[in-house]
């Protein structure tokens, strides 16, 4: 150990630029993007869209073309209208009046059923964003989520998604709009005078130049920004969820300092962002004023000259202060359409993760039950377990596990009984051999088929927000009231239950906030119970129960698990009364395994480890 | 529930006013940079002036001379009013970032003193939509709604002025639809607020939703219920969706009334002033400067609907952070403490240690009339003796030890380390003095060894750390990738749930505290582990003043003596041996024997 002071704070890492000392793109928050994903991602969501936005195209088209008609009733009104009503013919007064009406009208109207339609169609892709990044963080495998922290899972879904939001609300209305009275404008100026709109042409050059430099800058910006936001939500959820520890370590201080770092960093990539867009601000309204000048300039000197009519040059004029006045809102845009960027990406990010165990793609059934009993077979055929962080847990072994037998499976703490668990759930996939569940691989299974056939309940039981009886039906949501508090009584919840506030309906508040670690295991085992799977794995499930509702657990899982497969991790080796046989687990290998009664009245591992259990119970 | 709070009689003003304090440093940059817009929206007035001067003037004269000077101006004007709004922006950037980031650490200072009686009411989805998107809205609306309402409105007010100027008779019709405008826009206000606060309420539910599944993954999958997450995420998710196109359909409305009332006005305008120029009342130059103003002031017209939109957002949001900024945190300490105990002699033997008295405790937020958890409890726990808790699951053992520290205040009765009642001291002297080990193994996104030190007082190191991962038998940490320097994830996830307890126990004794609460801290041992563990603590228990919450004779037997919580009252105490013997309830419990005595 050289090292034994504090390592560097978290600040530092994401620091854009630095140098890293870790390679690891999660530590940085930067998953790999492949090239063209963010693009891609894009085109997905508005692909199913196009009809509609082609729709609020129109509709904008149509809006515009309302809005841009006034300065050329302008210039009609001058030119044709005023020496017309000279000579007393009052139509093509009437004609500006009527045109004009219309024209407001039309706008209005077009201005209404625009909003409506665009916000139909960002609401959706909105909709269809959100619940592709939920559902593909849902499918992504749990060694993804201990390396991915969920404020930043949190973070893709609320503020990344907020900032698509600003996008498709504001940002494409202004875009359509620019392009469409760029497009317009102009084409206005050049019917109107060709040389005059030569030249709000020529403007364009410096503004497109101008567009591309803060593009690029803002950018580099933006994905700094929003990696400070994720720094910020990171370290916001953990103080929330551990706010007990944090009271009585007295870390307030301390998180505050941190808190301050991350969000001090936050605020200057922002303020940063805002100055970015005040240059470019600055520089385009220069331009255009510049433009506009000009233009003046040269159509005054040909109406003084009396080549250019007066009612021309002044519609020109109108049109000229519209032309640049969306120039700001194309900086809005620009501004949201970068922060908009940087955050898809990093959601293309997300999603171009990998679900390290995918579902598949041709399914397979389980083969129907073959006796009356709802066990099936389980075979561990040559599998070897590594992360791929590297580290073997599990060497090549291979196991069956016969239909209707509990395993009950020991050893100490980090021997790989936790692991093998999960192979057998499939939360991993095992790096060679196969996990067969009645002679059909795992990974051949569809989720659902899979869930049928195995269950796992984990000594971290975790409640939803909603009513106890929400947490129960999780186990099978199409459960009546009866089977819940069933279930509820054949593991001795029901007591407890029925003493809440609202019994089966009370709310469980935040994450059980008011239910004991026992009592949370008890709803776990009820919701595992209303499951009713072929294959149960117990991991360390009755460890925060006292003697008495372990006892009442265990009376319960002998009737339960009649017939069923069961595999049970306990320290407490209670649990082997119960079971037909144990395995010993030693570093990654099964040491011992045999019928309970054998190994103690052996001289083994599982001998020793009873004796000081029994001596434990004095 | 927090998130169905009533909206009615507010105004969005006097929410936006409690914005003072946070913007009261940079009021004198905002209140400049308001200045500069307005005098560079002005300007941008001045230009159609300029505009009739030159038609009306050397247009009309044929004088090129004139023209080039006209231009200039026109140029000149262009310049400054491109300089003035960048020297806006530029003024405001850094002291609005400054804000939100102001708020959202009073947010989060706020929240680490809030009662944990708070937190186990409010998802941390919603307290997190507070911080973030919030407070973007917060910013959002002091960098363009405020000082825009302000600029957009006396521009407004300068252009008509300049009209009436011009010429009365046509600023009268332009002024016209005003009355109706502002009509509409007062009763949008009060419609739009509603549905604005709906939307934030319903993305703080998904947030709580997206974080609940995300740290639930275990079970999602364990269930393979990932579907009905799904469907559950995508019927909130829908929800927000049709709230959202609610609040578009109003913002469709106002825009549609205020991008065509004052287009009809313009075209009356046009040709009442088509008219006159006719009949020869006007001049050409006075039409196109008046007609130019009029068009200078659609924008400022037109972006009152947003503008407002983005207020009434802000004023929602506003309300929203004042939820929790209103809540009370836990005050340093309670003074009703009598002043007599808080300087008892300590040395008094029977005040010395940790003593409940009479103690009774209820949640403040349990349904009323409903029994108190902790009816009443005494308690001694003697200096240097360490007392197990044992009782049923649900008998309040973990809430009796959260009163300890204070993590919860005791609603009658006094709790005393050493004849000094609790709340008579600081919090912060009371938890250097307490340390506790949870049953839920909590580790920081930190190292394993500032997680650990996290215990200790400051300028702690590697003796101190070496020595409490040997007491809780945490040696593996040295094993590790980056040894007692790896980042323990999140919730420390990576690790195994011994592995945790492990290093939350390390922890509890790596500050030698006075006194320590152990909550069930053997429960996801290995029973060689935790023989080992318990060999260990035994020595730092020997003269550490203990009280540990246990299932299991095994961490029965490292106390000294056993207190037995039953029915909200300490029911017996007595060694192990003892009440094995005497107490039928605890027999049951450390045995499981099936009593008929219960």
């Amino acid at each position: 150990m050289t090292t034994t002071t504090a390592s560097t704070p978290a600040v530092a890492d994401d620091e854009p630029g630095r140098p890293q000392d870790t390679g690891d793109p999660f530590d940085r928050d930067v998953l790999p993007t492949p090239p063209g994903a963010t693009a891609g991602l894009l085109r997905s969501l508005l692909a199913p869209m196009k009809a509609r936005v082609a729709l609020t195209t129109l509709l904008l088209l149509l809006q515009q073309a309302a809005v841009q008609t006034g300065p050329l009733l302008v210039a009609y009104a001058l030119d044709t209208a005023v020496p017309a009503f000279r000579d007393h013919r009052h139509g093509p007064l009437f004609a500006v009046a009527a045109g004009y009406l219309l024209c407001a009208l039309a706008s209005g109207a077009l201005q209404i059923a625009f909003i409506e339609t665009s916000a139909r169609v960002s609401q959706d892709v909105l909709l269809d964003l959100r619940g592709r990044i939920f559902r593909h963080a849902q499918a992504l495998s749990v060694d993804f989520h201990e390396r991915y922290t969920s404020g930043r899972l949190i973070s893709r879904s609320t503020t990344d998604v907020e900032s698509l939001r600003e996008l498709l609300n504001e940002g494409l209305q202004e875009l359509v709009t620019v392009v469409l009275s760029f497009v317009y404008i102009s084409a206005m100026l050049l019917w109107l005078d060709l040389g005059l709109g030569a030249v709000a042409v020529a403007s364009f050059v410096p503004l497109y130049l101008l567009v591309r430099l803060y593009q690029r800058r803002a950018g580099r910006v933006f994905r700094a920004r929003s990696t400070a936001i994720a720094a910020v939500i990171v370290k916001f959820v953990e103080t929330m969820n551990g706010i007990r520890p944090v009271r009585a370590f007295r870390r307030e201080t301390a998180n505050e300092a941190d808190f301050a770092a991350l969000n001090r960093r936050h605020e200057r990539t922002n303020g940063d962002a805002l100055l970015e867009m005040a240059r470019y601000v600055v520089g385009s309204r220069l331009v255009a004023n510049t433009a506009v000048a000009a233009i003046v300039l040269w159509g005054a000197h040909r109406v003084a000259t009396g080549s250019l009519e007066l009612g021309v040059l002044a519609a020109a004029v109108l049109y000229l202060r519209r032309l640049y006045d969306p120039i700001d809102r194309l900086g809005m845009f620009l501004n949201s359409y970068q922060s908009a960027a940087a955050s898809l990406e990093k959601i293309a990010g997300l999603l171009a993760q990998t679900p390290s165990v995918p579902e598949p793609t041709a399914p397979k059934e389980l083969p129907p039950l073959a006796g009356e009993f709802p066990g099936r077979e389980v075979v561990f055929d040559g599998v070897r377990f590594a992360y791929r962080t590297g580290g073997e847990v599990l060497p090549r072994f291979g196991l069956t596990l016969p239909a209707g037998q509990t395993v009950a499976v020991v050893g100490s703490t980090g021997a790989g009984k936790s692991t093998l668990a999960k192979l057998l759930a499939r939360f991993y996939d095992p790096s060679d051999g196969r996990v067969l569940l009645d002679g059909v691989d795992l990974r051949e299974l569809s989720m659902s088929e899979l869930r049928r056939g195995v269950v796992m309940v984990t000594q971290e039981a975790f409640l939803f927000s909603g009513t106890v009886a929400d947490n129960i039906a999780i186990g099978r949501p199409d459960a009546t009231r009866e089977e819940i508090e069933r279930a509820a009584k054949a593991i001795g919840a029901h007591e407890f239950i029925s003493a809440l506030p609202d019994g089966y309906d009370t709310d469980v508040r935040k994450r059980g906030g008011r239910i004991s670690a026992g009592q949370r295991q008890l709803v776990a085992f009820a919701r595992a119970l209303l499951a009713d799977p072929a294959v149960l794995i117990l991991d360390e499930a009755t460890s925060s129960l006292d003697i008495p509702g372990e006892r009442a657990v265990q009376r319960a899982m002998s009737t339960v698990l009649r017939g069923r497969t069961a595999v049970v991790i306990a320290h407490r080796l209670s649990t082997v009364e119960i079971a037909d046989r144990v395995l010993v687990m030693e570093h990654g290998r099964i040491v011992e395994d045999g019928r309970p009664d054998e190994l103690i009245a052996g001289t083994g591992r599982f001998a020793d480890l009873h004796r000081a259990w029994r001596d434990s119970l004095a | 529930m927090p998130t169905t709070r009533a909206t009615a009689d507010r105004s969005a003003a006097r929410t936006l006013l409690r914005l003072w304090p946070y913007v009261r440093p940079v009021r004198a940059r905002l209140l400049t940079a308001a200045s500069v817009a307005v005098v560079a929206s002005c300007t941008g007035l001045v230009i159609p002036l300029v505009l009739k001067w030159l038609v009306d003037g050397p247009v009309a004269d044929r004088d090129p001379a004139g023209v080039w000077l006209g231009a200039l101006y026109l140029l000149l004007l262009g310049i400054v009013e491109a300089v003035l709004f960048g020297i806006r922006r530029w003024l405001v950037a850094r002291p609005l970032s400054h804000v939100e980031a102001e708020m959202r650490a009073g947010l989060y200072r706020h929240l680490q003193r809030l009662p944990v009686a708070f937190h186990d009411r409010w998802a941390s989805g919603q307290l997190l939509s507070r911080g973030t998107t919030d407070l973007m809205l917060v910013r959002m609306f002091l960098a363009f709604p405020l000082t825009f309402l302000l600029v957009n409105g006396v521009t407004i007010l300068v252009g008509l002025v300049i009209m009436l100027m011009q010429d009365w008779a046509l600023g009268l019709v332009i002024l016209g639809p005003a009355l109706p405008v502002m009509w509409t826009c007062v009763v949008f206000e009060r419609r739009y607020a509603e549905v604005a606060r709906r939307a934030q309420d319903q993305v703080g539910d998904l947030t709580t939703l997206v974080e609940e599944s995300v740290l639930g993954i275990r079970i999602v999958k364990g269930f393979g219920r990932h579907r009905s997450q799904a469907r559950a995420f995508r019927a909130l998710a829908g929800r927000l969706r049709g709230t959202e196109l609610r609040k578009a359909r109003l913002l469709a409305v106002i825009w549609g009334v205020i991008v065509t009332l004052p287009e009809v006005a313009i075209g009356a305008a046009l040709v009442l002033g088509t008219v006159r120029v006719a009949d020869g009342d006007l001049s050409a130059g006075t039409l196109v400067a008046f007609l130019s103003t009029a068009l200078a002031l659609r924008w400022p017209v037109d972006s009152i609907g947003f503008l407002l939109a983005m207020s009434q957002e802000a004023a929602t949001a506003t309300e929203r952070y004042f939820e929790v900024m209103d809540e009370a945190p836990e005050e340093p300490r309670t003074g009703d403490a009598p002043a007599g105990t808080a300087t008892a002699p300590a040395d008094a033997p029977a005040a010395a240690g940790l003593r409940f008295e009479n103690v009774r405790f209820r949640y403040p937020d349990a349904p009323p009339g409903s029994a108190p958890l902790l009816a009443r409890v005494d308690l001694h726990v003697r200096p240097g003796e360490s007392m197990a808790l044992v009782g049923a699951t649900g008998s309040g053992k973990t809430t009796l030890t959260a009163l300890v520290p204070r993590l919860h205040e005791v609603t009658s009765g006094r709790i005393t380390l050493d004849g000094v009642d609790i709340r008579a001291m600081s919090r912060e002297e009371l938890r250097t003095r307490v340390a506790v080990a949870f049953e839920e193994p909590t580790l920081f996104s930190a190292s394993v060894g500032e997680n650990v030190l996290m215990g200790a007082p400051d300028g702690a190191g590697k003796p101190e750390l070496d020595r409490a991962l040997g007491i809780a038998q945490a040696d593996f940490a040295h094993a590790l990738p980056q040894g007692t320097d790896t980042r323990v994830g999140e919730q420390g996830l990576s690790l195994s749930g011994g592995q945790r307890q492990r290093l939350a126990l390390a922890r509890a004794v790596v500050g030698r505290p006075e006194f320590l609460v152990l909550d069930d801290p053997l429960s996801a041992l290995d029973v060689h582990t935790e023989a080992a563990v318990e060999a260990a603590l035994r020595r730092v228990l020997a003269d550490t003043t203990a009280l540990i919450v246990a299932h299991r004779p095994s961490t029965v037997l490292l106390a000294d003596r056993v207190a037995l919580l039953s029915g909200g009252r300490i029911a017996a105490v007595g060694t192990h041996q003892e009440l094995l013997r005497h107490n039928a309830e605890y027999a049951h419990l450390m045995s499981g024997a099936q009593e008929d005595s219960r």
